[in-house]
């Protein structure tokens, strides 16, 4: 019973359960049977439970254990605070959506491979688990390598196809490139004392100049795995690459176990936050946000877009945190709570409804077998209720009331409009600024799901692919069914209840800097409003704002209803009266970012082929690749490869040359021992 | 503020925005029609477009959704919504605090959401276009809408609209600079979501330049009527926030009856001066080429920022 009543012991049990779930699933004879009817529903309900814990140890408090496992005199330490406690509630309750979806989604997978599916979904759980619970440096980083190398072979689950294989390594370069610089912080935080538990590098007293080198590693380190420009690479790659439930997993929930990363070593073990660390998370935010969202409408690859996306959600949970840290930088730790609050009710939010959107993505390539949006149309005829769920994920994502995106950006901009208290002139002008991007990638993420829902879901089906899957396109399974329900839910109960995961961040906000909202602010709040600083300031109803447009929107309906005849003909489309028109005619995924390509060409490195006047075969083509590539990645690899080359000049194939190297190591030993 | 008076104002304004928008774009084409030297159409006629539409047989095209049967009853949902959050006639409305300028914005980015995505539904080669176009110039005027509505924040300390015309209302009069840089953005952004000239044409149905006509050119009898209706109460809205924040003078406070005559005549007058206003710049101006909407809507936006950093370093 004691495990029940101590969430660390429980979220423990959980991580553990998902190991033992993992290895049990190469036991049995009939494998396939066990993965999706027992194996995935009961990481589900692990999933559940692990978010019931995380819940209660965000009011208990922090609760610390010492496990007999790991080296000698190197045991691993556990340790469960408000902040770990939240990210096991987002990881529990998300993957439990994802677990059921899994359970639906696999069953065409021949038995073999989805053991294995299995081993690698469900260690990939429990290791992310781990490095939430981690309390000592050496735990996190054995979790954090767990954790990239079973999403790695994950990634690889198709690995017959090089496309794939090549995207599996480069997810692997730049997730090492990150575990070394975070290796390197916990190294400049630890500075040789030999104790490598998370108390002890808490306590550690820093010179500012080591703690912003400090900060430098972990921002870095981290901000690879969440894929920040320009570290971002990785993620358009390796997401489409993945079956779909494991893109939902990398990005509803690895990536966001990279933002607490950020927020455990920045706020907690560094601690002593200063307003130019958040100046510089503010402007990669920025740069992030919009070029994640500005390279999302390029894409007519539906999971290579939702990866852009993505991308663009880290960048303004690093608007939010970056905001956060200049306001405490600058002392003002009440509007640097409510700003980590809105930073990490994005995080919860994006997990919510990108797991969804990835979902759907699923679902759609599981009955069409197609992920270009080119070749989609029509799919609300066959597929309702997956459209349905789609619809919530893409309001959701567009930051539009009354659902959960537009809480956090409401909270984000709220807490841009605390800038006044900021005495730095240009800093309070600048971060109005940063919330007007805020703005604009809001917007465009409207126009991009607009444009991903009218050509996927709506308008005709296209028949560019031969021979057309669409018009035999069903709906998901049952089980594809519940978990995106389980997930749409989500969006619902955080667009609409925002208050009660208020309080839950204002303990973490206190727990993290000792400080939370202004009293007002939890005065003025009960289920019904959302007051984030004093109720004469800002206040938001969500219930009452839903209620008052469904009524409003029943009212127009009945009202139309009593009055006027409900006559119906249908015909064929108007259309200006063009009689001849094809379902070709329609705007195609790249035709609708034209504008955007018009806008702000500059950004996109584009390859265009125009047909000349005399082609007897006119072809257009469009090529809009990711500049990033070519001042960044090809020349850092060719350089690599240069270096390398050279090293590999000493190997030279025959065994006196290897034994002349031993030889001379063992004489430059000896003059350096002696 | 929740008292009886209170919810009783807060019904009356609904009633009396729904009821008024059609009059206010009645009032704009005649004034319209006599700058243009026409003869003019009667104050009433979108009042009787509206009954010979809702009388008609609607129809639909073969593929319809559920998505394109819903959007015309959420785009009225939605801009009535609108029309309770404002203050048209009174300050301290008991719906207000549900909703603050931010939630605003959101209001109308769900309405301009749901038109486009009705526009796809059919497949039209139209239908696609104005989605697109609408969704160009949507995500251009947004920022530039929040930055007008941050610059008045930051002035009253509140995103709440009421609270923002409650401070605005009652300090002295002056010419403010921050708030002069923002009523031009606001105007400009008006023009630009109201899809008049010289970003859209009301009036037009050529395919080469049309935005919001290629939006709801699938719709008939009801649902058009339903549709024209909430965009006369967007237009409405739009003034009235523009009165708002940058004329508020002679508002009322919610349950203050003696007021609301005073009230009530003023907000005529300065809706038919507004509506003249609009009148006139839809005559005196061209209609700019689409590619050129993004350079006026960023002269708004930034329009906008001056007026906020010139709040920032004057104080006023």
């Amino acid at each position: 019973m004691g495990v029940l009543s101590s969430p660390l012991a429980g979220s423990l049990v959980v991580a553990v359960g998902w190991l033992v779930v993992a290895v049990l699933g190469l036991v049995p004879t009939n494998n396939a049977f066990f993965a999706r009817r027992i194996a995935f529903p009961l990481g589900a309900l692990a999933g559940v439970a692990l978010a019931a814990f995380g819940l209660q140890a965000v009011w208990l408090p922090t609760q610390a254990l010492t496990l007999p496992l790991g080296l000698p005199d190197l045991p691993f330490h556990l340790r469960i605070d408000p902040l770990a406690g939240f990210f096991l509630m987002l990881l529990g309750s998300v993957s439990a959506g994802i677990s059921v979806y899994s359970a639906g989604y696999f069953r065409e997978e021949p038995s073999g491979r989805l053991a294995l599916i299995s081993l690698q979904y469900h260690v990939f759980l429990a290791s992310m688990a781990f490095v939430l619970l981690a309390d000592d440096a050496y735990l996190f980083m054995v979790a954090w390598e767990t954790m990239a190398l079973s999403s790695y072979f994950l990634v690889i689950t198709d690995h017959r196809q090089p496309a794939i294989r090549s995207a599996g390594f480069l997810y692997l370069l730049i997730a090492h490139l990150g575990a070394i610089a975070i290796l390197l912080c916990f190294g400049v935080l630890h500075g040789g004392r030999g104790d490598y538990t998370f108390d002890a590098l808490r306590a550690a007293q820093l010179q500012p100049a080591w703690a912003s080198v400090a900060f430098l590693l972990a921002f870095f380190g981290f901000g690879a795995k969440a894929g920040m420009l320009p570290l971002h690479a990785w993620l358009p790659e390796a997401h489409p690459a993945a079956p779909s439930p494991v893109s939902a997993l990398m990005s509803g929930i690895m990536l966001k176990t990279a933002i607490y990363g950020m927020v455990r070593v920045i706020f907690d073990l560094i601690g002593n936050v200063r307003w130019e660390w958040g100046m510089l998370v503010l402007a990669v935010g920025a740069a992030t946000t919009l070029f994640g969202v500005l390279y999302a409408l390029m894409q007519h690859d539906l999971k290579r877009l939702l990866a852009y996306h993505s991308v663009e959600n880290i960048g303004i949970i690093l608007l939010g945190l970056g905001m956060s840290m200049v306001f405490i930088g600058f002392g003002h730790p009440a509007a640097g709570v409510l700003a980590l609050i809105a930073a990490l009710y994005h995080t919860l939010n994006h997990a919510v409804f990108k797991g969804l959107l990835f979902l759907g993505a699923g679902s759609i390539l599981h009955s069409t077998g197609l992920r270009n949006l080119n070749d989609m149309g029509g799919l609300i005829r066959g597929m309702p209720r997956t459209a349905f769920y789609f619809l919530i994920g893409a309001l959701a994502i567009s930051a539009l009331p009354p659902l959960n995106g537009f809480v956090s950006e409401w909270l984000t901009f709220q807490a841009a409009l605390q800038a006044t208290v900021i005495q730095h002139g240009v800093v309070r002008s600048l971060l109005p600024l940063f919330a007007a991007t805020l703005a604009l990638a809001g917007a465009l993420t409207a126009m991009c799901f607009v444009k991903v829902y009218g050509i996927a879901f709506l308008g005709q089906p296209r028949e560019s692919a031969h021979p057309s899957p669409l018009p035999h396109a069903g709906d998901a399974g049952a089980m594809e069914r519940y978990g995106m329900a389980w997930l749409a839910a989500g969006c619902f109960v955080l667009g609409l209840f925002p208050t009660s995961f208020l309080l839950i961040l204002n303990r973490v906000g206190v727990s993290l800097t000792g400080q939370g909202l202004s009293e007002q602010a939890l005065a003025g709040s009960g289920w019904l409003w959302l007051v984030p600083t004093a109720a004469g300031q800002a206040s938001y109803s969500p219930v009452i704002f839903l209620v008052v447009i469904a009524a409003a929107t029943l009212l127009a309906f009945l009202l139309v209803r009593r009055f006027y005849h409900g006559r119906v003909r249908f015909a064929a489309p108007w259309d200006c009266g063009y009689p001849e028109q094809t379902s070709r005619m329609q705007d195609t995924a790249d035709a609708f970012g034209q504008p955007i390509r018009h806008v702000f060409g500059p950004i996109y490195r584009m390859d265009r082929r125009l047909p000349g006047p005399e082609d007897t075969e006119p072809r257009y083509s469009l090529k809009v690749e990711d500049r990033h590539w070519y001042w960044l990645y090809l020349p850092v690899a060719r350089a690599a490869e240069f270096v390398s080359s050279k090293i590999a000049l000493l190997q030279q194939g025959r065994i006196s040359i290897y034994l002349l190297y031993s030889f001379i190591t063992l004489i430059a030993l000896l003059v350096f021992v002696r | 503020m929740n008292s009886a008076p209170g919810i009783a104002f807060q019904i009356l304004q609904s009633v009396f925005v729904v009821l008024a928008a059609p009059l206010l774009t009645g009032w704009v084409n005649q004034c319209r029609a006599w700058l243009q030297n026409r003869s003019a159409p009667s104050i009433l006629l979108p009042y009787y477009t509206l009954a010979k539409l809702f009388h008609k047989d609607a129809v639909f095209a073969h593929d319809a959704s559920p998505i394109f049967r819903w959007t015309p009853y959420i785009l009225f949902g939605c801009m009535w919504l609108a029309a309770g959050i404002v203050p048209v006639l009174a300050t301290g409305l008991p719906f207000a605090p549900a909703a603050d300028i931010i939630a605003l914005v959101g209001v109308f980015a769900l309405a301009r959401m749901f038109s486009a995505l009705a526009a796809m539904d059919i497949g039209t080669a139209f239908g696609g276009l104005g989605a697109r176009r609408e969704m160009l110039i949507g995500f251009l005027a947004e920022p530039a809408m929040l930055m007008t509505l941050f610059t008045a924040a930051f002035i009253s300390g509140s995103t709440q609209l009421t609270s923002i015309v409650d401070t605005l209302a009652h300090r002295e009069f002056a010419l403010y600079p921050s708030l002069a840089f923002a009523a031009v953005a606001f105007l400009m952004v008006l023009l630009a979501e109201n899809a008049r000239i010289p970003i859209d044409n009301p009036t037009t149905h050529l395919e080469l330049t049309m935005v919001h006509e290629a939006l709801i050119l699938e719709y008939s009898a009801r649902h058009l009527a339903l549709i024209e209706w909430a965009i006369a109460i967007k237009l409405f809205a739009y003034m009235t926030i523009g009165i708002a924040l940058f004329a508020p003078w002679g508002i009322a406070d919610a349950g203050d009856w003696s007021a609301l005559p005073y009230a009530f005549a003023a907000l005529a007058g300065k809706l038919a001066l507004a509506g003249a206003g609009l009148a006139l710049i839809e005559t005196v101006l061209a209609k700019l080429r689409l590619f050129l909407a993004p350079e006026f809507l960023s002269t708004a936006f930034l329009l906008a920022v001056l007026g906020m950093l010139t709040h920032f370093l004057v104080k006023g």
